[in-house]
């Protein structure tokens, strides 16, 4: 196949939106913790630009897309990039050079493990954070992005449908963020004391950025520029939008209709359209991104509120609890005549989808879970996973990074 | 001398700063500070739920007059200051010793 430069010009202008959902999220979960968390908080998801984006180069495309190992893993033949060029692939993206799909798949990963970090900030120990990083990457999202996405992988073989990354990107992370967060235990003074977020704009923001790349990331995986594109653009606002108006609704029903919930809830139905972007109409876009909302809220208040389980920024809630969500939905709105490289899904007289996609949910989730505990104990008795007492209370910024967000007296 | 000090509500600052220039009352400094009183607290919303701030946000009045106008000031602050509800605030007056001013080093009343 040859390089068509119109999908070409769509996918690197779609890697470049993918990448600002980091220093986006950085944002978006920097303005909820206190302020003396700010820049560290900001600092896990940014590193994660600078790790992530090495290791990815050097092995983690190959043993993700490399040539398969039994469905489970891919090869060493894309180690360092060796043999991934200007041209096509043979197997992936077969318009665009093979080079543009390794780096649009890169920016994946960084903001997959950028995203389960908002779990665990304002008591995690940096250089513990960093390590588990680069053995999550390796032993969790590699794998499992070959399960799904990888030619040969068994996900994918078995039919499973993941567009953009329901269960790659978003279970995966979610039920990360929940297995890393028993171990680490609440940060000092929760429930009882009041954590204020420091600056709610700066959430706002975020929230915008995030919204913006997202059409990279659900509308750049149909790896191509043309009305397959278009439609995973409409169902990923129109989905979006439908969640961001059903949480303003909820919190207006509990009391008045906050910014805080609205614009989670748009981050919440952007989670729900991602696996089924490409593979639904733009209209189910409503109901995947409504339903979203009320999974993930009333999942919210009975994890945190009734049980008290300090998943922080609530990356279960809604990356977890969404990504699950979209994952079935999947199975549910799926129709052929959208895209014919998917399938028809519940309401379109097929059940068999809806069990694979339950499939997926439990083997990604399970696995995800199991490895994270995993890794996260031999973490924890190595490094340890959490700060001293000391450096809690003072706040990571100066404990861990030696800075602080607002400057003092001096002008 | 005497130093005012009054820690009312934000909304009600310029009213109050009205009323004491009205009297020639000119100079104070005003601070941000955070506190509470029996207003005890509000609560705020969160993505789900609720938490309880019990630190307020007021502003901290602070002016220096002579002994006799003390009263004419607390009653321009009390006047406007006043809303009725719990949290409108509360003066505190104290003694001051020595005033100067820093341009050219008048002393106590030259100095107000």
């Amino acid at each position: 196949m040859s390089v068509n430069n119109g999908d070409t010009a769509w996918i690197l202008m779609s890697s470049a939106l993918v990448m600002l959902m980091t220093p986006g999220l950085a944002l978006f979960y920097g303005g909820m913790v206190r302020r003396k968390n700010l820049l560290s908080t900001i600092m896990m998801s940014f590193a994660c630009l600078g790790l992530i984006g090495l290791l990815w180069v050097i092995y983690g495309y190959s043993l993700s897309f490399g040539t398969d190992h039994g469905g489970i893993i891919g090869g060493f033949n894309f180690l360092g990039l060796m043999n991934v060029g200007q041209e096509p692939s043979s197997v992936y993206a077969s318009t665009v050079p093979h080079l543009a799909f390794m780096i649009f798949q890169a920016m994946f990963a960084i903001i997959t493990v950028a995203l389960f970090t908002g779990a665990v900030v304002e008591r995690v120990k940096f250089i513990a954070l960093l390590i588990f990083s680069v053995l999550w990457l390796t032993v969790v999202y590699v794998p499992v992005a070959h399960w799904v996405w990888g030619s040969g992988g068994w996900l994918a073989e078995l039919g499973v449908l993941d567009f953009a990354g329901g269960a790659v990107v978003h279970i995966n992370a979610g039920v990360s963020a929940l297995a890393l967060v028993l171990l680490l235990g609440k940060r000092r003074g929760f429930p009882q004391d009041a954590m204020e977020p420091n600056n709610i704009p700066l959430v706002v923001l975020g929230a915008g950025l995030l919204w913006f790349g997202w059409f990279g990331f659900n509308a750049g995986s149909a790896l191509s520029s043309g009305g397959l594109a278009s439609s995973a653009f409409v169902a990923t606002n129109t989905a979006a939008a439908a969640a961001a108006f059903t949480w303003m609704i909820l919190s207006w029903i509990h009391k008045r209709p906050t910014v805080l919930g609205t614009v989670t809830g748009a981050v919440v139905g952007l989670v729900a359209i991602t696996p089924a972007a490409g593979f639904v109409t733009p209209l189910a876009g409503i109901a995947i991104g409504a339903i979203a909302s009320v999974i993930s809220y009333y999942g919210m208040l009975l994890l945190k509120i009734k049980r008290g389980v300090d998943d922080s920024l609530d990356v279960f809630a809604c990356h977890g609890l969404g990504g699950i969500w979209g994952a079935l939905a999947t199975g549910i709105f799926a129709t052929l005549a959208v895209n014919s490289a998917g399938a028809d899904g519940l309401l379109y007289g097929n059940t068999t989808q809806l069990l694979k996609q339950l499939l997926g949910v439990v083997s990604v989730g399970g696995f995800a879970f199991a490895a994270t505990w995993v890794l996260g104990k031999l973490v924890d008795v190595t490094v340890g996973l959490r700060v001293g007492q000391t450096e809690e209370t003072v706040g990571l910024d100066l404990s861990q990074h030696g800075e602080r967000a607002y400057g003092g007296l001096l002008r | 001398m005497k130093k005012i000090e009054a820690i009312i509500r934000e909304e009600r600052l310029k009213a109050v700063k009205e009323a004491l220039e009205e009297k020639s009352y000119f100079g104070m400094t005003v601070s941000e500070v955070s506190g509470r009183g029996k207003q005890k607290g509000i609560s705020l919303q969160w993505r789900v739920g609720e938490y309880r701030v019990d630190l307020l946000p007021k502003l901290k009045i602070e002016l220096v007059v002579l002994d006799e106008d003390v009263t004419a000031a607390i009653d321009a602050i009390v006047r406007n200051a006043r809303t009725g509800e719990t949290g409108d605030g509360k003066i505190f007056v104290l003694p001051v010793e020595t005033v100067v001013r820093v341009r050219t080093g008048d002393r106590n009343e030259a100095a107000i």
